[in-house]
């Protein structure tokens, strides 16, 4: 298999990029790292006039922090986050997922912009990004915006992102220091799409009650899911297994799945359920020994 | 577009259509074969060569993303007569059967043993999570990625006898 034509340019510089992307709007694609793109081309179910390549743009790799934030390259590699190992303790839930994506030869090409923009309801950064609230920044010819992870999901493979714009990073608010978090993910395979995924992460105050909960989901919608009825229940709440139990139970309800090879629409529920509730688990028990 | 590439050390400079796919790249205009392909999907890393050390899908990637960049083929890990440890290795554990899945699986041990010269199993197993043999159930494999380390190291310490194989019936 091999891709229909298209032209291909590499632009070394960021604006040059976006001044392509003006022009060419829905015609160009942007390829990253090409981990889900390549596939799509070589099965020809994308078939772009023009490829615009950003692996050559200076600035769009790498994790740094400034101003509370961790601030993600949308470049940067999957196999960089994983190990990203000083952010354990922090923001677990990061350097769980990472090694739970697809296969270490996809994690050394596919990239964490990249995985969100192709916005497939089965990825797995869509949870993670949805239970810590990120937010990406998408640059354009006419300036920046910032677009909260909960807005950028439209439906499967869709996203709020203009043609014109090129997402430069993903700025996860770092927690404070009561704070944990873990990801689940029931796959048949290594390199097999999630089944089900369950990403948790959890802040407590000092008196040791949710001050903040995030749970995203994966391969159970349309798109990504955040389940934020069952977020809400927690806040204020003491750590109790009552309490987790019933978020597991929300977070379940808000879950969508359809019944494939995979498994059936009523197994995966539950596997929610079970999953969030082992998830918030793990979350409590790190939070409260970052803060001890 | 020129494509400009170093292919085992070798700097390579080839006219190709930005539709090229690197392992056709390699396998068609630099004629080395070692590279499989296998499912040609991104499933079973029979493609597999480094891009700058690292594994990756060859595949799976445009050869113009490979531009400016090192590339490394199963052809490019002996050194000359001297074959690389990961390959007398698979050749003394006999890791392999059929051999398709070989090239790519070495590929990933040569970068596994770059980053971490004393792989545990679980470690090794981990590495070649993303490269599929149909034929060994893996354990030759794993063994031979072991032997390779232990072997590296024991070269840089002091030789030591070849015996004491535990190749078993594979």
């Amino acid at each position: 298999m091999f891709p229909a034509a298209f032209d291909y340019i590499a632009p070394a510089s960021l604006d040059e990029v976006l001044r392509i992307l003006k022009e060419g709007g829905d015609e160009a694609k942007v390829l990253a790292g090409g981990q889900s793109l390549v596939p799509l081309l070589k099965l020809r179910f994308a078939t772009p006039s023009l490829v615009v390549d950003i692996g050559h743009v200076e600035g769009l790799e790498g994790i740094g922090r400034d101003d509370g934030t961790l601030r993600i390259g949308s470049r940067t590699r999957h196999a960089d986050v994983e190990r990203a190992t000083d952010l354990r303790g922090r923001l677990d839930l990061l350097l769980d997922a990472a090694p739970l994506i697809s296969d270490p030869l996809v994690r050394n090409m596919g990239t964490v912009g990249g995985s969100l923009c192709h916005a497939d309801p089965a990825g797995d950064w869509g949870a993670v990004m949805l239970a810590l609230d990120a937010e990406l920044v998408a640059r354009s010819a006419e300036g920046s915006r910032r677009i909260p992870i909960a807005q950028f999901f439209d439906g499967p493979f869709t996203t709020t992102l203009h043609p014109d714009e090129l997402v430069t990073e993903v700025a996860v608010p770092l927690p404070g220091i009561r704070a944990g978090g873990t990801y689940l993910k029931l796959e048949r395979k290594v390199g097999d799409f999630a089944t089900v995924g369950v990403a948790v992460h959890a802040e407590l105050d000092g008196d040791g009650n949710f001050s903040r909960a995030g749970i995203g989901l994966c391969a159970v919608g349309a798109t990504s899911l955040k389940a934020t009825a069952a977020e809400q229940a927690l806040i204020g709440r003491e750590p109790s297994d009552e309490a987790i139990a019933e978020a597991a139970r929300l977070a379940a309800a808000a879950s969508e799945p359809r019944g494939d090879q995979r498994g059936s629409a009523d197994y995966k529920r539950d596997v929610v359920r079970v999953f969030v509730q082992r998830g918030l688990h793990t979350a409590v028990d790190r939070a409260r020994r970052a803060a001890a | 577009m020129n494509l400009s590439v170093t292919v085992n050390g070798t700097q390579q400079s080839a006219d190709v259509e930005g539709r090229t796919l690197l392992v056709d790249f390699i396998r068609t205009r630099l004629g080395l074969t070692g590279t499989h392909v296998g499912c040609d999907t991104s499933s079973c890393g029979a493609c597999t060569v480094l891009l700058d050390g690292r594994p990756v899908k060859s595949c799976t990637m445009l050869a113009a993303q490979a531009a400016g960049r090192q590339v490394t083929t199963v052809e490019g890990l002996a050194d000359g007569a001297t074959l690389h440890p990961v390959q007398e290795a698979f050749h003394t554990e006999h890791g392999l059967q059929c051999g398709f899945c070989t090239p790519g699986m070495m590929m990933v041990a040569a970068a596994l043993l770059e980053r971490n010269a004393n792989p545990s199993e679980e470690e090794i197993r981990w590495a070649i999570s993303g490269n599929i043999c149909r034929c060994t159930g893996y354990m030759n494999i794993v063994k031979a990625i072991r032997r390779a380390a232990e072997q590296t190291v024991e070269v840089h310490s002091e030789p030591v006898p070849a015996s004491g194989s535990t190749a078993g019936v594979s």
